[in-house]
């Protein structure tokens, strides 16, 4: 409840200090977005999350030089590393050393720590690339779902049920029994990144959709929207030029959640064996490599530790994201 | 309430539909989209050593050249009625449910899958049954001790728990509380539960718990959320002026109304769990379905992963057609309608 209007002589002259604080300045009307950016800053949970994923980021484009810098090429054997008579590797703690900073894989003695920074990208990469195609499908159909409603809306609306309801996994691990080594014009892991993004994309998608068909059910209500329709708009210009700007925010809040959701399972298949094939270093391929030596925890552990950090940290971030654009959460 | 049974049935069917079209699509279409010819499709049923001739034979007989709509009217066929294959060394009769032969053993697939299934679906069962009881009883502990050492504790594990993948806790639980501590039995022990019912709880104890942390994560939060919701609701104060014990308004009243949306997430969360369930089974060496799957994808035996592909989908579509059942009795809107 707001206090009745004082409109006596007192309230003129007594300012407050945050107006006195910026006297001169005009008052500018925030937005949506910097009200949002606000929140967001004094959410340090999720700024530490934030932060970790543009250094993740940034280790998956300079993983080269990172590599040069302070280990040995990911593929690279070091047998000189290796016992012989046990093939563990050398030394305490799995061979780690200022040489090998996370140690050595056991049998053949690649450098553990190459090997998870040279990982980094194909997850970022399959993440990123998935979620965008789930975000085009998702966008595209939530927002005809919500705008024409009806019978278009049933439709797509038990799609997405069924879609939701999908084993997703399972045949995720039958499709990439099928592909073959050549095709649609790529080979090896190129054609298995390429199908990884589509696969993880096409059926991830109606978590965005719901989202977007339920604002654009509100958004179809609204003024703005009667108006262009009185203006003589086409349906065209209002879901492009009046609906679909006012879905970014919550479009990039369910992208930034969905990308661990797509890091967990590139890792996930390649973990079965059924993902990106080794030698590529991938987390996933390095924790099944790593079934097989329980005595080395640091073998099973750093990639381990690497799959946890990323997705903490996209969830993190996501979380904080969500919560400065929604109001309900203050 | 009939209507809605009717609507769900329909519902569950279409999914099977859907589903054996998939299913078909990727072993018999998506190759082809590759670039696959049906010779070279044919030499995966065959193996890799047949002569081209024999190629060509196999391809014509398992319908390779026919038109795509043909060749799914024989797969749905052959599921439901049997099939017939010509191997050219006389006809073999496939019963019902006809997923094929195996072509590195040459036996049925059907009687593999029926002996892998118990393992997958006990342990999908068992910790669907933990993670739910698990989720709720933490959830609503911390909703109603907002802000405590409790609540915290638990929603910080929580959001660990959703971001920690399977594989990973397996394989740390199995070196601690296996290989470690010796609490539980190595990877790889399963006793059939009519064998031995205390010994087949006791070898799945560890992979139902690892399962049941994720999804329980999930849950708390869920249930965290709709319980601070409406515990604040006016029938809720209603409730309590009435003079009734706490333990009711907060269980009569309180999860009552916040275990319908959970219901509805538990409807659809089975995909996610027979995933769950194979990546538990690989990390536990359980000889179960995904470990069947993952063997016959590594010698590229097509009918058994096809085979597994149905069973567990259908698992999915028949367990959330029940959810669906069972939220007639909770949800009154429904019941009533």
């Amino acid at each position: 409840m707001t206090a009745p209007l004082d409109v006596s002589g007192s309230a003129t002259e007594a300012q407050p200090e945050s107006v006195l604080a910026g006297a001169g300045k005009d008052i500018q009307g925030r937005s949506l977005t910097r009200i949002a950016w606000m929140r967001l800053r004094r959410d340090k949970v999720a700024l530490a999350g934030g932060g970790v994923v543009v250094l993740l980021i940034l280790v998956a484009i300079f993983s080269s030089p990172i590599i040069a810098l302070f280990g040995h090429p990911p593929l690279e054997f070091h047998q000189d590393q290796i016992d012989p008579a046990t093939l563990l590797p050398k030394g305490a703690a799995g061979g780690m050393s200022s040489d090998y900073l996370l140690g050595v894989e056991p049998v053949n003695g690649r450098d553990i720590f190459s090997r998870i920074v040279a990982g980094a990208w194909i997850s970022l990469l399959i993440g990123f690339l998935a979620t965008v195609v789930s975000v085009i499908i998702g966008t595209v159909l939530g927002v005809i779902a919500g705008y024409f409603g009806g019978w278009v809306d049933q439709v797509i609306g038990r799609l997405m049920d069924v879609f939701l309801a999908f084993p997703l996994l399972v045949f995720a691990i039958a499709l990439a029994g099928v592909v073959p080594d050549h095709g649609f014009g790529l080979e090896g892991n190129g054609l298995r990144i390429a199908m990884l993004i589509f696969i993880i994309g096409f059926f991830s998608w109606p978590s965005i959709g719901r989202i977007v068909r339920g604002q654009t059910l509100s958004l179809r209500e609204r003024e703005f929207v009667d108006a262009a329709k009185s203006l003589g708009a086409r349906h065209g210009y209002i879901l492009f030029r009046e609906v679909l700007p006012n879905l970014m925010a919550p479009i990039l809040v369910y992208a930034t959640l969905l990308i661990p959701t797509n890091i967990l399972f590139e890792a996930s298949l390649s973990f079965l064996g059924v993902g990106i094939t080794p030698p590529t270093p991938t987390w996933g391929g390095m924790l099944s490599e790593a079934v097989r030596f329980y005595t080395l925890p640091h073998f099973v552990i750093f990639p381990g530790l690497a799959i946890f950090i990323t997705v903490l940290a996209f969830n993190l971030f996501g979380d904080g994201l969500r919560d400065a654009f929604d109001p309900r959460a203050h | 309430m009939l209507t809605y049974i009717i609507r769900r049935l329909i519902g569950a069917f279409a999914m099977l539909i859907v589903i054996s079209m998939v299913t078909f699509g990727i072993f018999y279409v998506v190759p082809q989209w590759a670039g696959a010819t049906p010779e070279a499709m044919a030499s995966r049923y065959v193996g890799r050593a047949a002569t081209p001739e024999t190629v060509h034979l196999v391809a014509e007989r398992l319908g390779f050249y026919d038109p795509v709509v043909v060749q799914y009217g024989n797969f749905v066929k052959g599921i439901f009625a049997g099939a017939q294959y010509d191997y050219g060394a006389g006809v073999e009769q496939c019963p019902a449910p006809c997923f094929g032969y195996s072509f590195i053993s040459g036996q049925p697939v059907w009687p593999d899958l029926l002996d892998r299934m118990p393992v997958t679906f006990s342990l999908a069962i068992g910790a669907a049954v933990l993670w739910v009881i698990a989720g709720v009883t933490v959830g609503v502990v911390s909703a109603l001790r907002r802000g405590s050492f409790f609540d915290r504790l638990t929603m910080g594990t929580a959001l660990a728990g959703v971001s920690l993948p399977i594989f990973f806790t397996g394989m740390i639980s199995l070196v601690v509380f296996s290989y470690g501590l010796g609490w539980t039995p190595p990877g790889g022990s399963y006793t059939p539960i009519d064998e031995n019912p205390a010994l087949w709880a006791y070898d799945l104890l560890l992979p139902w718990i690892t399962l049941a942390f994720l999804f329980a994560a999930t849950y708390a939060r869920l249930t965290r959320a709709g319980m601070l919701e409406t515990m604040g609701e006016d029938y809720i104060r209603t409730a309590r002026a009435k003079g009734l014990k706490e333990r009711q308004v907060v269980v009569k009243h309180g999860l009552r109304a916040t275990l319908t949306p959970i219901l509805t997430l538990f409807g659809i969360d089975f995909g996610l769990l027979i995933g769950g369930a194979i990546l538990t089974e690989t990390t536990y060496t359980l000889p179960g379905l995904g470990q069947y799957a993952i063997l016959a994808i590594r010698t590229q035996d097509m009918p058994q992963v096809m085979g597994v592909v149905l069973v567990a989908a259908t698992f999915v579509v028949v367990a959330s057609l029940i959810v669906d059942l069972l939220y007639a009795v909770v949800d009154p809107r429904v019941r009533l309608s």
